[in-house]
């Protein structure tokens, strides 16, 4: 039995994402008694493996291969049942991001577990297997009761405290067996920005919303986000409007952040 | 080639939430049901490609999962555009059950592509559409932003960390939709409104599917904590506060 931890690497490097999953799937498995294994799909050096021990990763998977250069949803999805099979994996941890919320419902299926998605605290209770999850956009919580063996809860970012830990993690890499012609995803082109701070990451947010009258007066937010060292965002009207590019929408409809200081412009 | 949109039908996103029976069932009292947001908008791109003759999408079908109490979301959907209705006629339970039901359908009827919203606004489970491309062993793209059509291939745009992705797979495929898929919902007209009393709503009975989640209980929103106003005339006094009280800068 073991609690698995899926841990997204972005260029070959973890993010604070990374060690929140960890941290919590450490929780999960103080709660069941157990430890925390952790897999990373792709290529990430020994010593960046390393840190996902410090929050907890008893032991860490890595499994480098060709097929997992293009994010493919079967392939992913695939790749971690099959590990979560040999580990024996009670409680699968995943990130409620882009990524977690297509591979979080293929694994349901594929080892028929229910899943608990946008979970923002450490299980309720863990026989009955409950998890406090958000719904109606963040306008009350639920306690859902995950009635499987298995079971899968993808994590909402921001959501819960770094715990550091001392633990010597061991590295072993993983073996899967995929069927390379399943495997359809092509890309065909990426549009990515280097270097700019992730909405999603930032500690501090200066947002606008419609109260900013017109595109042209962002000027000033975007100047006292560079000077915090925060990141901008915006409301849905603007969004929906074009003023801003939708990946700035935060809120119901958009990202879920939660950063330290979040100054509202312009919005009501 | 065929496109069949899954919509939920959720509650009016202004709704105010409230909880009945000691928190266990969310009171419907007055609640306005309307198309989940971004099905909404999954309709609209899949009625785009449609009307555009320069692909090959000839029809639109919604199908959704639920009692005749969602027939006049359904017909909305059908007043907005879309051909015809599918209906399996189950209590929507869970995701997983709505994902198998509706995957049964998908067996039976044959779609080229499967549009499904990347959550919905009441239960924001972010699981269904994924779900049904495992139920089905179909290939998948999720946080699909754009959805173009190539010589009857599906060209997709998806959200990536820090930027987009364009990638193709092969129909039949399932496009698992958020915002930027359609630039604003497209709105019924008179004629739409007239035509959708006409189109079919084809009803199907449900096949048997285990219920793998339960809630227990709901906890309704907490109220606001107190806000501190500072005079506009006091700028260093906020600049203190957030330093010295709140300590974030």
């Amino acid at each position: 039995m073991s609690v698995l931890v899926f841990t997204e690497n972005w260029d070959g490097k973890f993010k604070k994402l990374s060690f929140e999953l960890v941290s919590y799937s450490n929780k999960v498995a103080e709660m069941l008694g157990t430890s925390t294994t952790a897999i990373s799909i792709g290529s990430v050096a020994d010593d960046e493996l390393t840190k996902l021990g410090k929050f907890g990763a008893k032991k860490i998977l890595k499994l480098e291969n060709e097929i997992f250069k293009t994010f493919d949803t079967r392939a992913y999805s695939s790749a971690i049942a099959q590990i979560a099979q040999k580990e024996k994996a009670e409680v699968i941890v995943i990130a409620n991001n882009n990524m977690g919320k297509a591979i979080a419902p293929r694994l349901s299926v594929k080892l028929k577990a229910a899943v608990g998605s946008g979970v923002t605290k450490p299980p309720l209770s863990t026989e009955p297997f409950v998890v406090n999850k958000k719904v109606y956009s963040g306008n009350a919580f639920a306690h859902m009761e995950l009635k499987t063996g298995v079971k899968i809860i993808t994590l909402a970012q921001n959501s819960f405290d770094l715990i550091e830990t001392s633990n010597d993690a061991t590295i072993e890499e993983a073996s899967v067996d995929i069927d390379k012609s399943a495997v359809q995803t092509k890309v065909k082109d990426v549009e990515k920005q280097t270097g700019k701070l992730l909405l999603t990451d930032a500690e501090i947010v200066v947002a606008g919303g419609r109260g900013m009258k017109s595109p042209d007066n962002w000027t000033p937010l975007i100047e006292l986000a560079e000077t915090l060292g925060g990141a901008t965002a915006c409301s849905r009207p603007v969004s929906d409007e074009g003023w801003r590019p939708h990946e700035e929408h935060t809120g119901q409809t958009g990202k879920i952040i939660a950063p330290n200081l979040y100054i509202a412009i312009g919005i009501s | 080639m065929k496109i069949l949109v899954c919509i939920s039908n959720v509650p009016d996103t202004t709704t105010k939430i409230k909880f009945t029976d000691n928190n266990t069932r969310f009171d419907s009292t007055g609640v306005q049901w309307v198309i989940n947001p971004w099905d909404e908008l999954a309709l609209t791109r899949a009625l785009e490609l449609r009307d555009d003759t320069s692909n090959s999408v000839n029809k639109v079908t919604v199908g959704h999962v639920g009692t005749s109490a969602a027939d006049p979301t359904i017909r909305k959907a059908l007043a907005i555009g879309a051909d015809d209705a599918i209906r399996i006629n189950a209590e929507p339970e869970d995701a997983y059950q709505v994902a198998a039901q509706l995957a049964e359908v998908i067996k039976k009827e044959q779609f080229d592509i499967i549009f499904a919203g990347i959550e919905s606004s009441d239960f924001n489970g972010s699981t269904v559409g994924s779900m049904i491309a495992e139920f089905l062993d179909y290939p998948s793209v999720s946080a699909v932003s754009g959805l173009n059509i190539d010589n009857d291939e599906p060209v997709i745009t998806r959200e990536i960390d820090g930027g987009k992705e364009t990638v193709t797979i092969p129909t039949p495929c399932i496009a698992v939709v958020q915002k930027g898929i359609a630039i604003e919902p497209k709105i019924a007209s008179m004629r739409g409104i007239m035509q959708a009393r006409t189109k079919s709503i084809k009803v199907m009975e449900p096949v048997d599917v285990d219920i793998i989640t339960e809630v227990v209980t709901f906890e309704p929103p907490q109220p606001k904590p107190d806000c501190v106003f500072i005079e506009e005339d006091n700028p260093g006094k906020l600049v203190e506060l957030l330093q010295n009280e709140a300590k974030v800068i």
